[in-house]
């Protein structure tokens, strides 16, 4: 076995035996980003001599027993996350070249643990789309099939991830952004509580529904990052004071007790019959492990993707009005005129779903429409939390597909906006509720595309899910399966 | 029609974008396509039913007000497309 395709557990377990240097993982990722890049497209930024200075700083301090808990592995991060050491450009022309001036609380985080930062990675332009397609300097692909989509917005996370290009890396997750792309390229990808890992430093989308996530090998993978990541930060005002468990201590329990429920509103119109039979395979091991199937409802399921893209458009017309070439990145120098420059500055450095999303916001929020679109959405988000609540009423994680379909052809629904994001359906209520959601893989298609199961439980319930996840793991018979790339 | 060609404009110019004539065509077109498909919320009564804009909490965070370390001006700075060590530079605003 080569050093870059075992997991971060692995990993570490081979540098506390000192059976591996940092520098040489460090090295055998690098030979391995080498090899299979050219194809993936995941790396926006890749930082060779950081990487392998750091590396070496976390065999120093791993040999004078001052290890964190990810001391000397290699990680990547979504380009959304505010870097100091290299640029931060969420896939955009307006951000090409902009440095950070301060680091994003979580790759704090990670540096404090003693991980190693490889670089960023490739994301739909800040973050809108469900394909990778939307960045503006590479579109990463499928590992699984090269020429189909890694999923979006963060394809690059996932894809990087199950090319073994990282150990572990972080995206971020606003109406699906982690677990879809993890369910398309077969990796595990978590969406944590709203409010349990801190926003400071990630680029905006929707600020009432980001959240940044993990995108790992395996679920053990998960937990250990997820304890890195999760805690209350002063500097996010919607971070939330509640203690962190150590998510990897009831990873062995069964499911005996735990109650499992399928919302049948997740398996309607449109669920490809793979996948639909995957994740039912899924549920059945889950019930061997112990859990119940119950069946349950959540009747405002068929207005996720309508209060979605109402929601989250408005909230990102806001948020990017930032963007206006004074601050940051991009300007538009052909005119003399403020106002002008503006316009132009904007016109020219954004691409054409971030415009779209922009126009859809501003006319949501926009004198005369306000409570038509805006506030009803607000009102009908309300409806699908507390659905969410009933249905945790009587079951302690919902089952369910991430995604209808496994992945697709590069270019293969560009045309219809409307069905690509009626893809997004399963995925959104978590946001829109701020619980907690992951994909596991739990098994392939025919063509040999991996399916993700969805498991999503009530606010602050991440060890219930993660417990769930380790379960279905170790019966799903897909670890360590890992695309035939080169 | 949920939007015209001229409120697609209207809406862009409230934004600072600047559309061309071929872009406003297919924006408009778009936008239809998508407003159509939200107007399904009309079906729903929401006759009294509280707005979610937060899904967690509903008091507002404070911190003490007082003194503490911020980025140096020059960091800022730095990011931007155009400044003179003191202040970001825009074109005249005043003529």
């Amino acid at each position: 076995m080569e050093y870059f395709s075992s997991t971060v557990h692995e990993a570490l377990r081979m540098l506390e035996a000192g059976e591996v240097s940092s520098v040489a993982l460090t090295e055998s990722v690098l030979n391995r980003i080498d090899a299979v890049e050219p194809t993936v497209r995941a790396y926006l930024t890749l930082d060779r001599e950081g990487a392998l200075r750091q590396a070496e700083q976390a065999d120093i301090a791993r040999k004078k027993g001052q290890a964190g808990p990810l001391c000397g592995i290699p990680v990547a991060v979504k380009d959304a996350l505010c870097t100091t050491t290299m640029p931060t450009t969420c896939g955009s022309r307006m951000l090409e070249h902009f440095v950070a001036p301060y680091e994003a609380t979580v790759m704090t985080k990670l540096a404090q643990a003693g991980s190693v930062l490889l670089g960023k990675l490739a994301m739909d332009e800040f973050a809108m789309g469900s394909t990778g397609e939307n960045c503006a300097f590479k579109v990463p692909t499928n590992p699984w099939k090269p020429g189909y989509v890694a999923g979006g917005s963060s394809g690059g996370a996932a894809a990087a991830v199950a090319a073994d290009q990282c150990m572990a890396s972080l995206g971020s997750d606003t109406g699906g952004s982690v677990r879809q792309p993890a369910s398309l390229c077969g990796t595990v990808g978590m969406k944590p509580t709203y409010g349990r890992v801190s926003r400071n430093g990630l680029v905006p989308l929707a600020s009432s529904l980001d959240q940044i996530g993990p995108l790992t090998k395996d679920v053990r993978d998960c937990a250990l990052i997820m304890n890195t990541i999760c805690g209350y930060d002063p500097q996010d005002s919607t971070s939330i004071d509640k203690p962190v468990p150590d998510f990897r201590t009831s990873l062995q329990d069964g499911l005996k007790g735990i109650k499992i429920g399928i919302p049948r509103e997740y398996f309607g119109q449109g669920l490809d019959p793979e996948v639909d039979q995957a994740v039912r395979q899924g549920m059945a091991m889950l019930e061997e492990a112990g859990a119940e199937l119950v069946e349950v409802s959540l009747p405002h399921t068929d207005y996720c993707v309508a209060v979605y893209y109402l929601i989250s458009p408005a909230e990102a017309s806001s948020n990017l009005a930032r963007f206006d070439g004074v601050r940051y990145g991009f300007r538009d120098r052909s005119t003399d005129s403020l106002i002008e420059m503006y316009n132009q500055t904007r016109s020219h450095g954004f691409g054409e779903e971030v415009k779209r999303r922009i126009l859809i916001g501003t006319y949501a929020l926009s004198a005369g429409y306000y409570d038509a679109f805006y506030k009803k959405a607000s009102q009908v988000r309300t409806l699908i939390k507390e659905d969410l609540s009933r249905a945790f009423a009587l079951c302690d994680v919902l089952a369910s597909p991430v995604t209808p379909t496994p992945a697709w052809k590069i270019g293969d629904r560009s045309d219809d906006l409307v069905a690509l994001y009626l893809s997004d359906i399963l995925t959104l209520s978590a946001n829109l509720a701020g619980i907690p959601g992951m994909s596991t893989p739990c098994g392939f298609s025919l063509d040999g595309l991996p399916i993700g199961m969805q498991l999503q439980a009530a606010h602050f319930n991440e060890a219930v899910l993660l417990r769930a996840a380790h379960n279905l793991e170790q019966r799903a018979g897909v670890v360590g399966k890992k695309p035939a790339l080169v | 029609m949920k939007i015209t060609r001229e409120e697609v404009r209207h809406v862009a110019q409230l934004a600072r974008l600047d559309l061309s004539v071929a872009e406003v065509d297919r924006m408009t077109g778009q936008l239809n396509a998508i407003l159509t498909y939200m107007s399904k919320l009309d079906q729903l009564d929401t006759t009294g039913v509280a707005v979610t804009t937060h899904t967690q909490q509903v008091v507002n965070a404070f911190r003490d007000d007082e003194v503490r370390p911020s980025l140096l001006r020059q960091q800022v700075l730095n990011g931007a497309p155009e400044q003179n060590g003191e202040s970001f530079v825009v074109p005249r605003v005043i003529g």
